[in-house]
């Protein structure tokens, strides 16, 4: 394999983008910054690739337009996957692994506000069982905390240490829409939202768009001193069906770290959009108590669609760049309950 | 580095049809999946990765449908990639999943594009109005036939080549079991005489919606913005870079007489001359030359289509997949009745948008010598 390196990270969230479904002008200044941080420029990069939804953006081909931010004439070497833009920077490693490419820009947007998210979430169910009777992500995710807690897995004071702590790691991070920690008892007297899950139990609805440069072998060294190696990349699916999950747990993202190689991590970024999400991901990844999880305030803080999972690779990697840890772990989720999950280890030596 | 060779092993397709309306969507993906396994003597328990293709989740009115199609696909506990690059995904999507075994992270990978257009209605998935741009209100004929008209002008071109493709086209499908039209009266007369659409493109010539391996030589995709002033919509620009960067790969110097067989994207019967030129198999304006002359028929120098191609069926977000796999078909001598004797190396093409994005693939009969 190729040693490929994350070299340079950008991100934008906001509680409503006052613009385009298609965050080209929200695109463009994120890019200009990736240039900015890598020294890299367009012609420097070997092939692009985005994540994004058409029904987030309520029309189709929306990526279409967003190209226009990369200013593609001349023309350039470029895809698009319908998923997080986790999945788009994992195509982007393969594209530089087949030896086509050395260097690679990633980005992602979603405009989240646009719709009503956890209705419009409902349609990646079964069409023809399960949508019709609009089940919203919010009680689906209430379901499975609902199972964990009955199976004596967890509780709501442990998933209150959760947004507790991502609230108050979120004070430093400037990009983060819900920030604020107090106490878990403080937590646990607010109001009930889909039972047993509270507001700050819930990503809040992000808009936002991300962008990752990755460069291979010597590139990386011309972008910045200490680049974040990837040393195992991976990703994997479990069935949707809910009837025929447990869905206190997420097998798809043990295989996913088991296959990355995910043991002796000191920070992981963790896509967990509700709280009891962590506690999941936590087993399944195997991190124990001494693994720092999520030292940006994580996706219960700004959950941008399509570009939360991209951020937790970027949030990593930038502690890597400042010398903080030398082994990190980026986590992606898609689809209802973590029915799919991507883990990205990184870390200072090759 | 040096990329790990990959084939073609296995090529599976449905019977294309205006409406499905027999299968649901996942029995729809595991008539090709099913055909495609038996081609290759696999079972799920075989394969280590998916990728799946599909044009805009509109269509079907599911989001990300690939999630609720893992288990039916066999992917669930495995890897699963979800593609969308418009109009050409299903060729991006047979790229994507090649380049996980020329990576050499995956040894057997599936690949699958599909489109269901009888679940959704595909004029209200393209007629949703877009803020902050003015609408087109044209459908894929009246935005495409301004760019035929200006064919015919720049090339001089006489106005029959249009049923000289649809005619050739409607005829080659009759040799293939899957193809969507199969009329076999369609003359270039009739096409001529049939409605006019969107003028110059008249109803006969558009589309309708509905162990040997075979090497890959080469791949490549390249975009370009949907309006720019110094655009060539035509000719376009990625177009005619990604042919450049596709026939280096595949150490092809004379495109016409080295490839033996081409599958390339052709939803209206113009863009048959108009991306033979923009390949590189002819010189610019010269493209109708080659389709009038019968050049492009199954007993020509270059056969175009002969599985009757997009012109016969297409499921849109399945169509630059079959072009794929029709090229590896040919060079695997598994193509029945529309095959090409003989045929070593074929092309695959695909494209999309607003003739901006462009993939393709060409595949050979023999061992990639790079």
């Amino acid at each position: 394999m190729r040693d490929v390196a994350v070299v340079g990270f950008a991100q934008r969230q906001m509680a409503e983008f006052d613009g385009s479904p298609t965050c080209v002008e929200l695109l463009v200044p994120i890019l200009a910054e990736c240039y900015e941080q890598t020294g890299f420029t367009r012609k420097d990069i070997g092939f692009w690739c985005s994540g994004s939804s058409d029904y987030l953006a309520g029309r189709s081909f929306s990526f279409v337009s967003a190209v226009d931010a990369i200013g593609v004439l001349p023309p350039v070497n470029e895809s698009h996957v319908e998923m997080d833009a986790a999945w788009a920077l994992y195509e982007a490693w393969i594209k530089i692994q087949t030896g086509e490419v050395d260097t690679a820009l990633v980005y992602g947007f979603g405009k989240s506000s646009a719709g009503v998210l956890r209705r419009t979430l409902a349609l990646q169910l079964d069409p023809y069982t399960m949508t019709p009777l609009w089940p919203d992500t919010v009680s689906l995710a209430g379901l499975q905390a609902r199972a964990g807690i009955d199976a004596g897995l967890w509780d709501e004071r442990a998933m209150a240490e959760v947004a507790n702590r991502s609230l108050t790691d979120a004070e430093k991070n400037e990009y983060a829409i819900r920030k604020g920690g107090s106490s878990v008892d403080e937590l646990l007297a607010r109001p009930m939202y889909a039972d047993p899950l509270r507001k700050h139990d819930c990503a809040p609805v992000t808009d936002g768009a991300a962008a990752i440069v990755i460069a291979a072998d010597d590139r990386a060294y011309d972008a910045v001193e200490r680049p974040a190696w990837i040393s195992g990349f991976a990703h994997n699916a479990d069935a949707l069906q809910l009837g025929g999950r447990d869905l206190t747990r997420s097998p798809s993202a043990a295989r996913a770290g088991e296959a990355a190689g995910g043991a002796g991590v000191e920070v992981a970024e963790l896509h967990a959009p509700f709280s009891h999400q962590e506690l999941i991901l936590r087993g399944e990844l195997g991190l124990g108590d001494d693994v720092r999880i999520n030292p940006s305030g994580g996706a219960l803080t700004s959950n941008p669609m399509f570009t939360s999972g991209l951020n937790r690779i970027g949030e990593a990697a930038r502690r890597v760049w400042d010398g903080s840890s030398d082994r990190v772990l980026g986590h992606a989720t898609s689809g209802p309950a973590l029915q799919q999950n991507l883990v990205c280890v990184m870390g200072a030596e090759k | 580095m040096s990329k790990q060779p990959a084939a073609v092993i296995g090529v599976g397709q449905t019977h294309h049809r205006a409406k499905r309306e027999d299968v649901s969507m996942a029995g729809l993906c595991r008539e090709a999946v099913d055909r495609a396994l038996a081609d290759a003597g696999m079972g799920f328990d075989d394969i280590d990765a998916i990728v799946v293709g599909k044009a805009p989740d509109l269509f079907e009115g599911v989001m990300m449908p690939e999630l609720f199609l893992a288990e039916a696909l066999g992917a669930a506990g495995k890897p699963l990639l979800r593609v969308h690059t418009a109009g050409s995904v299903g060729g991006s999507t047979a790229i994507v999943a090649s380049s996980l075994v020329q990576a050499g992270v995956h040894r057997r990978v599936l690949t699958l594009a599909f489109e269901k257009q009888s679940e959704s209605n595909a004029m209200w998935a393209l007629s949703v109005p877009v803020p902050f741009n003015m609408p087109v209100h044209a459908g894929a004929g009246g935005y495409f036939a301004p760019h035929v008209r200006s064919y015919i002008r720049r090339s001089e071109a006489p106005t029959h080549i249009g049923a000289i493709v649809a005619a050739k086209d409607r005829q080659n499908a009759l040799k293939n079991p899957y193809a969507h039209l199969r009329n076999p009266d369609t003359t270039v007369e009739s096409v001529l005489a049939s409605q006019m659409l969107w003028d110059p493109i008249a109803d006969e010539d558009t589309s309708r919606s509905a162990d040997s391996p075979a090497w890959i030589h080469g791949t490549v995709m390249r975009s370009e913005p949907t309006t720019a002033a110094e655009r060539d919509q035509v000719n376009p620009q990625a177009g005619r870079e990604a042919a450049a960067a596709l026939w280096t790969q595949a150490g092809i110097t004379d495109p016409l007489n080295e490839i033996d067989a081409a599958e390339i994207y052709v939803p209206f019967s113009w863009f048959e001359p108009m991306w033979l030129e923009n390949l590189g198999f002819t010189p610019e304006g010269e493209g109708w030359k080659l389709t009038e002359s019968g050049g492009t028929a199954l007993d020509g120098v270059l056969p175009v289509n002969c599985s009757g191609g997009v012109l016969s069926s297409n499921p849109i977000g399945a169509s630059g997949m079959l072009r794929f796999a029709e090229a590896a078909l040919q060079v695997r001598g598994r193509a029945g009745e529309h095959q090409v004797d003989g045929a070593r190396r074929a092309l695959g093409h695909a494209y999309g948008g607003g003739s901006q994005f462009f993939a393709m693939w060409v595949v050979g009969a023999e061992p990639p010598a790079n």
